[in-house]
């Protein structure tokens, strides 16, 4: 449904944007991920025709950004980054505009407007202004707004920024019963928030995409990712040398002595466990065992691991 | 149209869910009643000519500061992003605030039609072609200040510089006639035609001359044109 297609987008020498691709099909709920500044909100400005891109272009249904900016936009509920609102009008005035600008009039305003009252939970706040709403009902009027016009694409740039927990986990709920029927592209610098909610992550860093796909396959495709955790006593600093040797599997990232005991840390490949392997070395060797954990990375991991390496290969 | 009518709408809703819009038009009546019936009682004149001559310098502060939260609100609070990425034109977002800022002006001038209507009670010889003329050229006065205002509103968003800036330009077409002297002889002709005394001038004196009217006409469109284009620069910034 849509297609990016090398989308750029420089501001001065700055580039925000660097040549991305993906498509997204309909009735998914795609996340949108990364670190403050990697350009996710350009990305989803230049979706929405706030900005052009400098080179590339967006196909929504065949249609392309630059050359039928408002045909795409009518397709297209956006929610923007900070949702901004006219605070002094009323919440019914608001929607009312909104629905306006889109065509939908009498009968038809009537039915979209207790359709989206319903499922944004707005009942309690039709008639106030919308300045004296809470920030958690900003929010849903802000996604209200997007979704009077019941669009086929849904864009929202962070919508549970600055929420609280009982708050997100209503907008979570909401996008995902929207997600059902519609194309959700969610952004977020918050991995748990996305992760609860889509099917599909979209990881972006300093302007390029680095990993996409849904969390299990992220985070089976990530590669000597566990860690195991040993504590043993006796351990003479040559045999835990020559553990690496004999398991070749293992790889020794930090020895911590102190006293007797050995604080070691222990990566490996997800697709091999050498836990008996380290047993019996140890065995071996006579070292006491005193705890042996795995710690399996999580997605949160991955995230970081990724996003970080970026970054310090850049500089 | 349609999407100029709304924005429209919600502008002159806006002017009127806020105190501005009354405290405007509250202070403009006063300001020029003071000026109309300053004569009255001194010199028992009643004549719409102090009027008609207080209005442009009223108008010099009162139409940048309505029209300078138009555009830089909107970008100030963020919500030129909504409105630039709902499916409307720039031109129809510029056209539609313009018009509502303009009515907001021309309801103000229609204010003063009271002193009019004293004017035709308690005188004799009421010339009202003068007075027609008199109103158009100070409308469309309003018009070329309130475009100017607009273009002002759109360069920036902090509103007190959207002001400021608005005022300057005002004061440049306000001024040029009065400067006339210090301009060498080879450009006098096209500063006095840039000017809007000397259009405002020839209208109130009863000609209502094509070329007066393409004058106001062309700086109204020439200033729209430029909020829109400016509007739209932003997609490439």
């Amino acid at each position: 449904m849509i297609k990016i297609e090398n989308l750029t987008k420089d501001y001065g020498d700055v580039k925000a944007v660097k040549s991305i691709s993906f498509s997204l099909d309909d009735a998914q709920i795609v996340g949108f991920l990364g670190a403050n500044g990697a350009g996710k909100s350009t990305t989803l400005k230049m979706i929405t025709g706030f900005l052009s891109p400098t080179s590339g272009n967006v196909y929504v249904d065949g249609k392309n950004i630059i050359d039928d900016c408002i045909d795409i936009q009518k397709e297209i509920g956006y929610l923007p980054e900070l949702n901004p609102l006219y605070t002094e009008m009323k919440v019914y005035e608001y929607l009312k505009f909104h629905a306006e600008i889109r065509h939908i009039v009498g009968e038809d305003f009537r039915k979209a407007l207790s359709k989206v009252v319903t499922d944004c939970s707005l009942q309690g706040v039709v008639h106030r202004t919308i300045g004296n709403c809470s920030k958690g009902y900003k929010q849903r009027i802000g996604l209200a707004a997007a979704m009077i016009h019941d669009p086929k694409i849904l864009i929202l740039d962070e919508p549970v920024t600055g929420l609280d927990p009982n708050q997100i986990v209503e907008i979570r709920e909401l996008i995902k019963k929207v997600g059902k029927e519609k194309l959700v592209l969610m952004s977020s610098h918050i991995l748990q928030e996305i992760q609860a909610t889509v099917d599909r992550i979209i990881i972006i860093n300093n302007g390029e995409i680095i990993a996409d796909g849904t969390s299990k396959e992220l985070i089976e495709d990530a590669k000597g990712l566990s860690v195991i955790t040993l504590e043993v006593e006796n351990a003479e600093e040559n045999t835990i040398q020559d553990m690496k040797a004999l398991i070749p599997s293992v790889s020794v990232k930090s020895v911590e002595k102190n006293e007797n005991v050995t604080r070691i840390l222990i990566e490996y490949s997800n697709n091999s466990d050498p836990r008996r392997d380290i047993f019996n070395y140890a065995v071996d060797n006579k070292w006491v065992i005193m705890e042996m954990s795995v710690t399996k990375r999580n997605l949160e991991d991955i995230f970081r691991n990724l996003t970080s390496k970026e970054v310090t290969a850049d500089a | 149209m349609h999407n100029i009518i709304i924005i429209y709408k919600k502008e002159l809703n806006s002017f009127f869910t806020s105190p501005m819009a009354y405290i405007f038009l509250v202070v403009f009546a006063l300001i020029n009643g003071y000026f109309f019936t300053n004569t009255f009682f001194l010199y028992d004149q009643a004549n719409m000519r102090a009027l008609f001559s207080i209005v442009p310098l009223v108008y010099l502060f009162f139409i940048p500061a309505v029209s300078m939260g138009l555009i830089s609100r909107e970008k100030n609070i963020g919500t030129i992003e909504l409105l630039s990425t709902l499916p409307l034109k720039e031109k129809d977002i510029v056209i539609g605030k313009y018009l509502a800022a303009l009515s907001l002006i021309l309801l103000a001038l229609l204010s003063t039609f009271v002193h009019y209507f004293t004017l035709i009670n308690v005188g004799s010889n009421v010339d009202h072609g003068a007075v027609f003329t008199g109103y158009l050229g100070l409308a469309l006065l309003g018009g070329v200040y309130t475009a100017i205002g607009i273009f002002a509103s759109s360069v920036t968003e902090n509103q007190v510089i959207a002001f400021i800036v608005g005022i300057a330009i005002v004061l440049v077409f306000f001024m040029m006639d009065k400067l006339l002297f210090f301009i060498p002889v080879s450009l006098t002709g096209i500063v006095q035609y840039l000017s809007t005394e000397f259009h405002l001038s020839n209208i109130s004196r009863g000609v209502i001359d094509s070329r007066n009217i393409i004058y106001f006409g062309s700086i109204i469109g020439f200033f729209l044109t430029l909020t829109t284009r400016l509007l739209e620069s932003r997609k490439w910034n």
